[in-house]
């Protein structure tokens, strides 16, 4: 016993910290936030304890997931998801592809395509709000004068202000600032895969396509999986961007976020706390089945 | 080996104390700042971080500097979003109670959740001390007070919501008077219409909550100012024909908007009519300084007019100093407090920012043109309670009429569902 304590007890110890704080700050504060979800706390009097707040359950979720208003958030998350997905995983692995073979100014280019995920989605928000600006015409500026410039007047468009499409437009800065990312993932997938595989591949006599597909793409998928992982989980929590480029109270390019911020401002911490957590579910769901699969794989 | 182990275990545990203790002495680190000594600082909360704002704030500082020499002022200013960030925050601190001395809030139920929460005291017995009762204006003081005849804030300036500025330049081009005075709504969406058949941007407007802005004032307009009053006191319907009529002008009048108007602020489509892109733009009073920064003359450069349907009535916002419960130098606060109620305190600040005394005794000579004409119709027009501004509702009520207004200007809702939806966010 005495020995088993000496054997575990140091490095317990040693844990202790990091164990209490995450216990506390993070997994404490999610009961927190979901028992606030249970209750009908919606004034700035019941959050002080002035009035009562009493237990409601699961209304507030039933209310939301029922309400026009949020229905048209999750929706917004979603399309703003999927476009943010297929863009960066399609850009990023284009440019991997072309940098992949050994060329020329590889590093300038790398370099480059990575570079706009050093900027923060609040200093993009700021020029991307102008360039996407939904003026047309005799006021148009930013890329709808661009299009105007090269003769493309028929592209020309009102960008997030559509109310169904617009979080789309959204997208693009995302789409512009994290493909680089995706290719560095991407790149290093492709130099890890070792040479020798190839040049079996082509002795053969594999086509270049049938070298793709069956040697090449298999090897690929773990990377392409962290890939999506990544980029669904920030996509999901897509927030920063959407404020500097749009404004909280925009219907247009509401998504679940923005919805938990506006609700805080009005000092509904039972609603906002409601949204977190569907939140948390969402991104639970795409990152639970991730980590399990990491894990038997590790353990293998 | 054995000593080494013992010595891990040692420090393992002084870094789990370490850290403990650190966590927990974090909490009140941030109150003490204030609280020794009582009298000696008084930290002032507000979003006047800027521009007219700042200036406004440096003149009240430096009456109260004179004021009360032994008392120190600590600027507890927060740029950022129109005051959206300073309210996070304040959001926050008192929440984790720890409030700052005083802090600035709209005056009118903007100030509701504060009082259910219990986070601001009643400075009526103030009001005495320093006899600031009779030289508010009654209509003011009514609108600050609770039934039971509290009030929780003391006003530093008064705004006017219902003011629309235009360029001179602009209608003149397109054949319309400039000094045409408009009856009603009518007459000015004919010009308006004129206007935007000639391919210029009629109104300028910016972001939602300069939509809601827009949407006051029409209401204003449409209804009359005691209509427009029985919409926050539930004595006006929300579903009644006029409704529906007002908004039906405020349809008619986004139409006469620019396009890319969700992703401007005030400033910049304000400056739209300063640069002659669009004839008319309908905002609070503040806008005067944004003319004259530029060099602009009212009256030649620009027009100062109140909308079209509301000459006579005075769209009121104003900005205020609250007592918070547990403020750690109350008598800093009232100290500020007092700077702030009084003659000196109110000229100053008004001067630099931009706006109008509370008090009804400053000298409109002190005051530049366009503040003359605000005083004069503060003194006699008919006051109601701006919408945009949280004078006359409570936040939630307010966010929720900003969002079925951005709803329905991006098209997502028809003018049913629009009116609906208000009558539901009125009704809380």
């Amino acid at each position: 016993m005495l020995k088993k304590l000496r054997r575990v007890g140091p490095p317990l110890l040693m844990l202790a910290p990091s164990l209490i704080l995450v216990g506390v700050f993070v997994y404490g504060l999610i009961v927190a936030n979901f028992t606030t979800s249970l209750t009908d706390n919606h004034t700035a009097a019941q959050a002080t304890g002035q009035k009562p707040a009493v237990v409601v359950w699961f209304t507030n979720y039933i209310d939301l997931l029922a309400s026009e208003d949020f229905q048209h958030s999750l929706m917004n998350l979603v399309l703003y998801t999927v476009v943010f997905l297929a863009g960066t995983m399609v850009m990023g692995f284009l440019w991997a592809w072309m940098l992949e073979k050994p060329m020329k100014g590889e590093g300038i280019f790398r370099s480059v395509y990575l570079f706009p995920m050093a900027v923060s989605f609040v200093a993009s928000g700021v020029v991307w709000r102008w360039l996407l600006n939904s003026n047309q015409d005799e006021q148009a500026s930013g890329l709808n004068r661009l299009f105007q410039m090269v003769g493309l007047d028929a592209l020309q468009n009102n960008w997030w202000n559509n109310v169904t499409f617009g979080i789309i437009a959204i997208a693009i800065p995302a789409i512009w600032q994290l493909s680089g990312y995706v290719m560095a993932l991407f790149l290093a997938g492709f130099r890890g895969i070792p040479d020798e595989l190839r040049e079996a591949a082509r002795m053969d006599g594999a086509s270049e396509w049938k070298l793709y597909r069956h040697v090449l793409f298999p090897q690929l998928s773990p990377v392409a999986l962290s890939a999506l992982i990544i980029i669904g989980h920030m996509s999901l929590k897509a927030f920063d961007l959407i404020m500097s480029i749009s404004k909280p109270a925009n219907y247009q390019t509401k998504v679940p976020a923005v919805d938990m911020f506006v609700f805080k401002s009005s000092f509904d911490y039972a609603n906002a706390a409601a949204v977190g957590s569907i939140l948390l579910i969402i991104v639970a769901i795409v990152i639970v089945p991730y980590l399990i699969r990491t894990n038997r794989e590790e353990k293998q | 080996m054995r000593v080494n182990r013992r010595m891990t275990a040692t420090v393992a545990t002084a870094a789990v104390l370490g850290l403990t203790l650190a966590a927990c002495g974090g909490g009140d680190t941030s109150g003490d700042d204030g609280g020794e000594g009582g009298g000696e600082q008084v930290e002032v909360f507000t979003w006047w971080a800027a521009g007219s704002e700042k200036a406004g704030l440096d003149a009240m500082v430096g009456v109260f500097d004179e004021q009360h020499p032994d008392i120190e002022f600590v600027n507890g200013a927060v740029a950022g979003g129109a005051g959206s960030a300073a309210k996070d925050l304040l959001q926050t601190r008192l929440q984790a109670q720890d409030p700052p001395d005083t802090f600035q809030a709209h005056a009118g139920l903007e100030l509701q959740d504060y009082i259910d929460a219990a986070q601001i005291e009643d400075v009526s017995d103030l009001y005495d001390e320093f006899g600031l009762t009779d030289v508010f204006p009654a209509d003011l003081v009514d609108r600050l007070s609770t039934e039971d005849g509290a009030i929780y804030s003391i006003p530093s300036n008064i705004h006017r919501a219902n003011v629309v500025w235009a360029n001179p330049t602009v209608l003149e081009d397109n054949g319309i008077d400039p000094e045409a005075e408009y009856a009603d709504l009518d007459a000015w969406m004919a010009d308006l219409d004129k206007l935007d058949k000639a391919g210029v941007t009629a109104l300028s407007v910016g972001t939602t909550w300069t939509q809601v802005h827009l949407l006051e004032t029409v209401l204003l307009a449409s209804l009359g100012a005691d209509a427009y009053s029985g919409l926050w006191d539930g004595t006006t319907d929300w579903e009644s024909a006029e409704v529906t009529s007002a908004l039906e002008n405020f349809e008619t009048l986004i139409g006469y908007t620019n396009e890319d108007r969700d992703g401007l602020d005030w400033p910049e489509a304000t400056q739209m009519v300063i640069d002659g892109g669009a004839a008319f733009n309908v905002m609070g009073d503040w806008a005067v300084a944004a003319f004259e920064e530029q060099d602009k003359v009212l009256g030649t450069d620009f027009t100062a007019a109140p909308v079209a349907g509301t000459d006579g009535t005075f769209d009121f916002l104003a900005d205020s100093f609250t007592l918070p419960v547990g403020a750690p130098d109350p008598d800093g606060a009232k100290a500020w407090l007092e700077t702030v109620g009084s003659l000196e305190g109110q000229v100053a600040f008004n001067k630099a920012k931009g706006s109008i005394p509370a008090r009804t005794d400053a000298d409109p000579a002190d005051f530049s043109e366009y503040q003359q004409t605000a005083i004069d119709s503060f003194a006699n027009d008919t006051i109601v309670s701006s919408l945009a501004h949280g004078a006359a509702t409570p936040v939630a009520t307010l966010n929720a009429i900003s969002d079925a207004t951005s709803k329905f200007t991006t098209g997502a809702s028809d003018l049913a569902g629009f009116q609906s939806e208000l009558a539901a966010a009125a009704q809380g």
